[in-house]
């Protein structure tokens, strides 16, 4: 060949390929390890879990032991579900969204507007502090915080306390990157319509990184979903459907929980983490879907 | 009788330490076509963005000097910004749509300005999309995303949504430079019907384009005005050999 003659040294284009054979079959190896427990925790909690979800599942509250215990001994599926502790989920994530985002929102807009001040910087390693702090110690702050200090007890507010300082980080960072990718010039559009600077912030900028901002929220949002130390800590859990937010509630985590701690409840365990689990899945799906949607 | 709309007196812009502006007086015409030529980094844009402030925008500018629109001096303390950017509008380089319905974005001005009415506000659209010539191409479809719509569109559309505010002045940063030919020939087009309502100040990079449109041109140097003339004199007979130098393309 004219390269061989040109380069004048022996031709080892097999070897060559060889090596890339390997190296390729090596990565596809390596990957599907890596997804491997993945595949297997799906499995598990399907062919596990499954077979407790019904109606009941979801509209009817845990079973209490000798429920439970009856229907083992039968050879039925256990009645009863996780109403409490989905209702539980759902009212504690909610509160905690309410108090977390528009001050996060906030918080980092003012980080955007603020690049390289002093303050700013601070308030971003701050929140990055923030995000490093263990759950467990956020719910044993908001242990002294709300349990000791507001509610006299345990309670959904407690437990929101403990969620939203978790989500503050999250949102505010994601807040300001978002602000970031937002090309100069659409602020530049709004500013050179007359727009006053408050407005330019509401009108212009919010909307223009609505999607990031939704992406964001979910994502904490679904980080969040399957804390259980900071609301065992807070909240402690709950029998019954609870909307009062001084009162002890249930959540999702804290069941699958206290199924473990209960041998005749072992099923409920794996219905519950594969219903936590596919909620997790689907927010992050949608925050995936509205951020590809809108870039 | 020509009356001077802008006039800027010994005007210093620096960013930072650095100077970008050099005492620059000149004295723009109402509802005239005035363009500022210059090779890039002449300061003709940064100029520009000064008369309706939009520099404020930006870290570390200091302004010296005096702006003067309508015998006000715009830098002085107890402007506002906001009424002042109403009447002195702006067109950018890159069409900048909000990510919002074509008669949003047309809307969008008038509505932060507290006009509620929808028929007051229809109307206001309507007229905007045809002084900026591009309601017959959109008026079936005034529901759809901006960002649908070509480049020369969405530019067009940029310019209705700076005319449905009321402005007076309307300064375009390079408003055909990411256009291809036909959409730059409509948008010239378009700039010549709009002087007979509005002050046109335009930044171009293209010389032909300047000698087309404008009344009046401006060449900038090295952040200094070198000469300002009628359009007609600079691109046949400049009295500076820097001009003469530059239109007829030995450098820049």
């Amino acid at each position: 060949m004219e390269t061989k003659a040109l380069i004048g040294e022996k031709d080892n284009s097999n070897w060559r390929e060889l090596k890339n054979k390997l190296f390729f079959g090596t990565v596809v190896v390596l990957a599907t390890l890596t997804i491997s427990p993945i595949l297997l925790i799906v499995y598990t909690l399907l062919s596990k879990g499954l077979k407790q979800i019904n109606f009941d599942f979801f509209l009817k509250v845990a079973p209490d032991t000798l429920q439970a215990m009856t229907a083992v001994r039968n050879g039925e599926i256990i009645p009863g579900g996780i109403a409490n502790g989905i209702t539980g989920t759902l009212f504690m994530v909610l509160i905690a969204s309410l108090m977390a985002i528009p001050v996060s929102i906030v918080i980092g807009i003012f980080l955007y507007e603020n690049q390289g001040k002093k303050y700013a910087n601070l308030i971003r390693s701050l929140t990055d502090i923030l995000q490093g702090v263990p759950s467990v110690v956020l719910g044993l702050i908001a242990y002294i915080w709300i349990v000791q200090g507001v509610t006299k007890g345990f309670s959904a507010l407690a437990g929101s306390v403990a969620l939203a300082i978790m989500m503050l980080p999250l949102i505010i960072r994601s807040t300001e990157e978002t602000m970031k990718m937002i090309p100069i010039s659409i602020k530049e559009a709004g500013a050179a319509l007359g727009v006053p600077y408050h407005k330019i912030i509401l009108r212009v900028m919010i909307p223009s990184g609505f999607s990031g901002l939704m992406t964001g929220i979910l994502l904490s949002i679904s980080r969040v979903l399957g804390e259980t130390a900071p609301l065992m800590l807070t909240t402690l859990g709950s029998t019954t459907v609870n909307f009062n937010i001084t009162k002890p509630t249930s959540a999702v985590p804290l069941q699958i929980w206290e199924f473990y701690n209960n041998p005749n409840m072992i099923d409920l365990v794996w219905s519950s983490s594969l219903f936590l689990m596919a909620f997790v899945l689907t927010l992050n799906i949608i925050a995936k879907r509205i951020s590809m949607r809108y870039s | 009788m020509i009356v001077d709309k802008i006039n800027t007196e010994d005007m210093f812009l620096y960013y930072s330490s650095k100077m970008a502006l050099n005492n620059i007086s000149i004295k723009i015409p109402e509802k005239k076509v005035t363009a500022f030529i210059g090779p890039s980094g002449c300061g003709k844009s940064t100029f520009l963005r000064s008369l309706n402030r939009m520099n404020d925008l930006i870290d570390g500018v200091k302004i010296e000097g005096k702006v003067i629109i309508d015998n006000i001096n715009i830098y002085d303390k107890n402007i506002d910004v906001v009424t002042l950017r109403k009447k002195v509008g702006m067109v950018f380089q890159k069409s900048n749509p909000f990510a919002k319905s074509i008669y949003e974005n047309v809307a969008y001005g008038p509505k932060i300005n507290g006009i509620k009415d929808k028929s007051q506000l229809d109307e206001i659209v309507e007229m905007a999309l045809k002084n900026a010539a591009i309601w017959d191409e959109v008026k079936d479809r005034l529901g759809d995303s901006a960002l649908g719509l070509s480049g020369g569109q969405q530019q067009r559309l940029c310019i209705a949504r700076t005319l449905a505010v009321n402005p007076e002045i309307v300064l375009m940063d390079e408003p055909a430079s990411a256009l291809d030919p036909l959409s730059t020939a409509k948008i010239e087009e378009l700039i010549v019907q709009l002087k007979e309502n509005y002050t046109i100040v335009i930044v171009t990079h293209n010389m032909q384009q300047a000698a087309r449109i404008s009344d009046n041109t401006a060449f900038f140097y090295l952040g200094e005005l070198i000469e300002y003339d009628r359009t007609k004199k600079i691109f046949t007979n400049p009295d500076k050999k820097q001009t003469e130098d530059y239109i007829t393309g030995r450098f820049g």
